[in-house]
């Protein structure tokens, strides 16, 4: 009847789509097919554009096409008008959109696309902005536009506030996008530099637009930080289990890198040996270290304290034999960090058999670096909104962590217990994530346990009975000559043990100790107790033999002490032991 | 399907005009419909065995029609004088009520002054990027662009997971309109409209929340989101109010504020469960096109009629306009009506009649529903919230003003809806009646407008022109409470709910009747999967057979079975698919807005 609809049937519009899809396949296959065979024979004309131009609407991944296409236009560019050249990668910015509408996420579309805007005589980047914008709408995480946005961000010297409004307009949309946040932690330190510097922001960027972030200084001024703790509380409050925020939070708490310096030298006359702690691990062979004895360049042969690591913030000297063994002379001692311009004096006067110089350390310079806020005032209140979110969240994990940190960098002792139960909530909200809140407890407790130490002035360290899991910032533990570790959760000494340069007796039974790895040419150590741990092979009591003091062992309740023949295999492999407990 | 009405346009009560198509629909509802032939004619085509059974031929849904113009009708555009001229009620003559107003506006205009000089000297403000007070629309100007506006009778909004999103997807009808989200919600409080923070992105950049308000805000909503897995928060509040729980809750009172009456949008009587479901369905449909719940179409709700006409049309339907039924035949064996009589005295048979329930005369109602529904319809010259776009679409929700008074419903369109002229907003009033339209909502309008003209400076927009009216609501009528044959089909009008479920879920239960076996708007094919006649095989579609040839489609006049889903679906969306007009389809199908 007249005007009546009929519809096609399934099989009929399967059988059209078949018909569809062939004919493309059999297109897709003659072009590809002639496009190599070009480029084989190195043409590069008008036409191998054409051909590759279709290939890549309908396949933009394909990076051999892309190469050729590039091949094509740099001998273009060559053998046309500046005018040419320009409507020519003109043209190709616009190919390049519809591939990009193809794939918004297409490796070679993109790359191609950079290289393009880099060749244009005269490119308009404004409109390469508002491409970005449009992707960056439709997708706020597509990092290949992100990529991009920067290089045409850099090449177009847009001004550091213009940007900053950008990742505001971003995160207010959405502001779970690390990207965003990201991008707003490198640009604020460029446009609200740290005081004393005026802030003349704008007129520096116009000038010279920022290469790098990382050449500049990471500190932000802080009546801009202030405004930043708001943003990122509003979105911490909005969405406490949105991780993106917190990190932006903790990079905005921790700004300050610990000054690069030598923190501690130590000299022995026995051993006529120089033991140098750094503020960070340094390469002990490319560092540029140079010991002046007095007033005299002493050639030595600096090494870490064990083998295992090339970087290490401790390092050690043998001086020539002889140099300092009389007790009767004084001597002075400079070590120069020549690649830090920085040194350290330490004197050894008559009669004495050892001697360090170092700063008093203190909790500010030890271990704020992760929060370091100058203002007290500031890290108070910002505990006080956290305190606040818990109220409202008790099992928020980030909220705690937060809380955790932000108690350590006020007053790391005081709030020792109240950190003890977060940590204790912690593992319990976040099983999964045990282990690591474990090792973090057992940090902090080791830094607790180091000031309590500074401020008492002695050389021992105990830190018995506190689940510790790992052990951290030994460095830390140069000078220290009794340490007990007993009763906790250790599984081994790391190799890093071995910085306990002056460590003469160490306790740590009732652990699970299977590895002495760190017990490595300690000159002082006398006294070992390792009662009840996991040491099962007389290899792992290998490394004892190094220590050539070593008198008295108890290796009581360890299951190497079932072993056969274990007391003469031991008197073979540690002879100067006189006190051995099995 | 054979689809008449005795309007002039599409979709009855659902319609919407421009702004001199709306002048026209006003000037009809001040004087009452013309009488039709007279019965006897239509009497002379009833046979033996059958009786005839008239339909009203009045309609009286539309009552307290008030229009006021505060625009100038001056074509010259002068700066001096514009609030004398302004004051001019257009058809109305100025009571004492709203010269009351004029003076209250005068008296804000004046204290603002101050503020002025320093605004001259700010950076551009919103406000000065509005039309220049010489350059004031005029009404002149309003008539001369009356074709941009589309102004709604039915004032709703389209919940991004509601029955009515999920249909026009379904059926693929959707392809014949286009949307745009509503960009914000706003309430009125504490005499201030304020923007409600729903989405997370707006709690998160809302400046008047505290970071605790935050927080407390989220939590109850992400509670709603899914509060059927957590009855230990709730059942205990089974047997009281919603607001009984929202106090319970830790929530601030700006924040209980939000929560009950722009994101629940109940009263605070209501059970909490309901509250809580009603929340939850605000959730769902938050950012599934955008940041608010709502979709509008563009060129205004009316188009959402037309599009399943249109849909209808195209697979066969005919429709008729300015032509009447006035009665039906009705078999008096069975009881059934197995024929009508149109207003030119034809008579078509038919199997199925769906009739809107405006046709319907008080003899076979068994009892009478006097609800009605208060509309105001304003042109204004700024939007009630000024913001860095002038192209916002706001839906207000205006809690009772004094107590005792109705909550308002309130949206705002801007231009780029396509329901109003550039630099002027088009904004919709809706509520419960309790007395004329009026007399419900000119309260909020005097407290939220300038009426007139404002004084420079000031920031409340000013109303350039506003229509009053009351819509009957018979959307609680049940089918039972007609004496009428079993095979007519009545369909209420439309509901005074902000969404639509109330239609499609009666569009769909019409449609089970007629075709109990037939699925509801299954998806029309693809044009591409469409032959033509003279075209290809002739491939049967499910759905879409040949008509019942004992009953050949209609030249004009002759009869049309209900038969086709489509019918239904504009049942249930116009309202009135007893409607009359001799025009062919082809020539009148429903302007399709998404081509414009």
């Amino acid at each position: 009847m007249h005007g009546r609809v009929k519809l096609k049937s399934t099989a009929q519009q399967e059988e059209e789509k078949r018909k569809e899809r062939e004919k493309k396949l059999k297109i897709y296959v003659t072009a590809r097919d002639a496009v190599f065979a070009k480029r084989k024979n190195g043409m590069l004309d008008d036409e191998a554009l054409l051909l590759t131009q279709q290939l890549l609407s309908s396949n933009p991944d394909v990076a051999t096409l892309w190469n050729y296409r590039r091949e094509i236009l740099l001998h273009l560019e060559t053998i046309r008008e500046e005018v040419d050249v320009q409507k020519m990668y003109e043209d190709e910015l616009s190919f390049l959109e519809s591939c990009l509408k193809v794939n918004p996420k297409s490796y070679g579309s993109w790359h191609h696309r950079g290289w393009v805007s880099a060749r244009l005589p005269r490119p308009d980047w404004t409109r390469e902005l508002g491409l970005c914008d449009r992707c960056l709408s439709l997708d706020d995480r597509n990092f290949h536009c992100w990529d991009y946005r920067r290089m045409v961000v850099k090449m177009s010297g847009v001004p550091v506030d213009q940007e900053l409004q950008f990742t505001d307009r971003l995160i207010g949309s959405n502001f779970s996008n690390y990207s965003s946040w990201h991008y707003r932690s490198t640009l604020l330190p460029l446009l609200h530099p740290e005081s004393p510097e005026p802030p003349s922001p704008c007129h520096q960027t116009h000038h010279s637009p920022p290469t790098s972030p990382q050449s500049h200084s990471h500190r932000v001024c802080e009546e801009q930080l202030l405004k930043e703790y708001e943003l990122v509380q509003n979105a911490f409050f909005t969405d406490p289990n949105d991780q993106s925020a917190w990190f932006y939070y903790r990079w905005l708490l921790g700004r300050a890198e610990r000054e690069e310096m030598i923190s501690c030298v130590f000299v022995s006359r026995e051993e006529e040996r120089v033991a140098v702690a750094f503020s960070r691990p340094v390469n002990v062979s490319s560092s540029g270290l140079m010991l002046v004895l007095d007033g005299q360049p002493q050639r030595v042969e600096w090494r870490s304290v064990h083998p295992s690591f090339k970087h290490s913030p401790v390092c050690i000297c043998e001086l020539p034999p002889g140099t300092i063994s009389d007790i009767t002379n004084e001597h002075n001692l400079t070590v120069h960090w020549t690649e830090k311009h920085t040194h350290r004096d330490c004197a050894l006067y008559t009669g004495r058999s050892v001697s360090w110089c170092r700063d008093s350390a203190t909790d500010q310079e030890l271990f704020r670096s992760e929060l370091s806020v100058e203002k007290t005032s500031v890290l108070q209140s910002e505990l006080q909104s956290c305190n606040q979110l818990l109220e409202l969240e008790p099992q928020n994990k980030w909220c705690l962590l937060t809380i955790i940190l932000l108690m350590r960098a006020l007053d790391p002792l005081g709030y020792e217990r109240e950190t003890l139960s977060h940590f204790q909530t912690l593992k319990e909200v976040d099983p999964m994530r045990g282990a690591y809140y474990g090792d973090l407890c057992s940090k902090f407790m080791i830094e607790n346990t180091i000031l309590k130490m500074e401020y008492a002035e002695v050389r021992v360290f105990s830190l018995s009975d506190k689940n510790l899991t790992t052990l951290c910032h030994l460095d830390q533990l140069l000078l220290v000559t009794h340490i007990n570790l007993s009763s906790n959760q250790l599984l081994r000494l790391p190799p890093q043990f071995a910085m306990l340069q002056c460590l003469e007796v160490l306790e740590a039974d009732n652990n699970a100790i299977e590895n002495l790895e760190g017990l490595y040419h300690l000159p002082k150590l006398e006294d070992v107790s390792l009662k009840n741990n996991k040491l099962s092979r007389l290899s792992d009591l290998q490394p004892l033999a190094s220590c050539p003091k070593l008198t008295r062992l108890d290796l009581r309740r360890n299951p190497v002490t079932q072993l056969v023949n274990i007391e003469s295999e031991l008197a073979e492999l540690l002879p100067s032991v006189t006190d051995l407990l099995l | 399907v054979l689809h008449v009405d005795r309007r002039s346009y599409y979709a009855g009560n659902w319609a919407s005009f421009t702004f001199n198509g709306l002048l026209s629909w006003i000037e009809e509802y001040k004087v009452s419909l013309q009488a039709g032939p007279s019965d006897e004619a239509a009497q002379e085509k009833v046979e033996e065995g059958e009786e005839a059974l008239a339909l009203s031929s009045l309609d009286t849904s539309i009552t307290n029609v008030e229009v006021f113009c505060y625009a100038s009708e001056e074509p010259e555009e002068v700066e001096e004088g514009v609030k004398d001229g302004a004051a001019a009620a257009w058809s109305v003559p100025q009571t004492p009520d709203s010269e009351g107003e004029v003076e209250r506006c005068l008296l804000e205009s004046s204290s603002v002054e101050e503020e002025e000089a320093d605004e001259q000297q700010a950076s551009p403000s919103p406000a000065e990027s509005q039309p220049e007070p010489k350059k004031q629309i005029t009404y002149t100007k309003i008539v001369k662009e009356g074709r941009r506006f589309n102004i709604d009778l039915v004032s709703k909004l389209m919940y991004s997971r509601g029955s009515l999103v999920d249909l026009l997807i379904k059926s693929n009808v959707s392809r014949y309109a286009e949307f745009k989200n509503v960009t914000r919600i706003l309430t009125y409080r504490n005499g201030k409209v304020e923007q409600v923070p729903c989405s997370r992105a707006d709690v998160f950049g809302s400046k008047q929340l505290t970071v605790v308000e935050k927080r407390m805000l989220m939590k109850f909503l992400t509670f709603c989101l899914d509060f059927e897995q957590h009855p230990e928060e709730y059942q205990d509040f089974s047997v009281h109010s919603f607001w009984d729980f929202l106090l319970t809750k830790k929530l601030t009172e700006n924040l209980r504020h939000f929560i009950l009456h722009s994101i629940a949008m109940v009263t605070p009587d209501v059970c909490t469960v309901e509250g809580l479901r009603a929340t939850q369905h605000f959730l769902r449909c938050l950012g599934r096109y955008g940041n608010t719940p709502f979709l509008f179409p563009l060129y205004g709700l009316g188009e959402i009629p037309q599009c399943f006409c249109r849909m209808c049309a195209v697979f066969g339907g005919i429709y008729c306009l300015r032509q009447s039924v006035r009665c039906l035949v009705l078999d008096k064996e069975s009881g059934k009506c197995k024929a009508v009589i149109d207003s030119n005295g034809q008579r078509i048979s038919c199997s199925h009649f769906v009739v809107e329930d405006g046709y319907i005369g008080l003899d076979q109602r068994k009892n009478v529903d006097s609800r009605q529904i208060s509309r105001a319809v304003l042109i204004t010259d700024r939007s009630i919230l000024p913001s860095d776009s002038e192209q916002q679409i706001s839906l207000v929700t205006v809690p009772p003003v004094e107590p005792g008074s109705p909550v308002v419903r309130m949206v705002e369109l801007c231009s780029s809806t396509m329901t109003c002229m550039p630099g002027t907003y088009l904004v919709h009033l809706t509520c419960s009646s309790s007395g004329s339209a009026r007399e419900d909502l000119a309260p909020v309008v005097s407290r939220l407008f300038c009426i007139p003209v404002r004084e420079e400076g000031s920031e409340v927009p000013s109303v350039l022109w506003a229509l009053y009216f009351n819509m009957r609501d018979t959307s609680a009528v049940d089918r039972s409470s007609y004496d009428l044959p079993s095979n007519v089909h009545v369909c209420t009008s439309p509901d005074a709910a902000l969404g639509s479920d109330h239609a499609i879920k009666l569009a769909e239960a019409v449609f089970r009747q007629l075709l109990p076996e037939e699925e509801f708007c299954p998806p029309a094919p693809n044009p591409e999967d469409i032959i033509y006649d003279g075209e290809g095989p002739q491939g049967e579609g499910p759905g879409f057979e040949e008509a019942d040839p004992a009953e050949a489609l209609p030249s004009q006049g002759e009869v049309e079975s209900a038969e086709r889903q489509e019918e239904a679906e504009d049942a249930g969306e116009t309202g009135d698919v007893a409607k009359q007009e001799t025009v062919a389809v082809a020539e009148n199908e429903p302007r399709p807005a998404s081509e414009e």
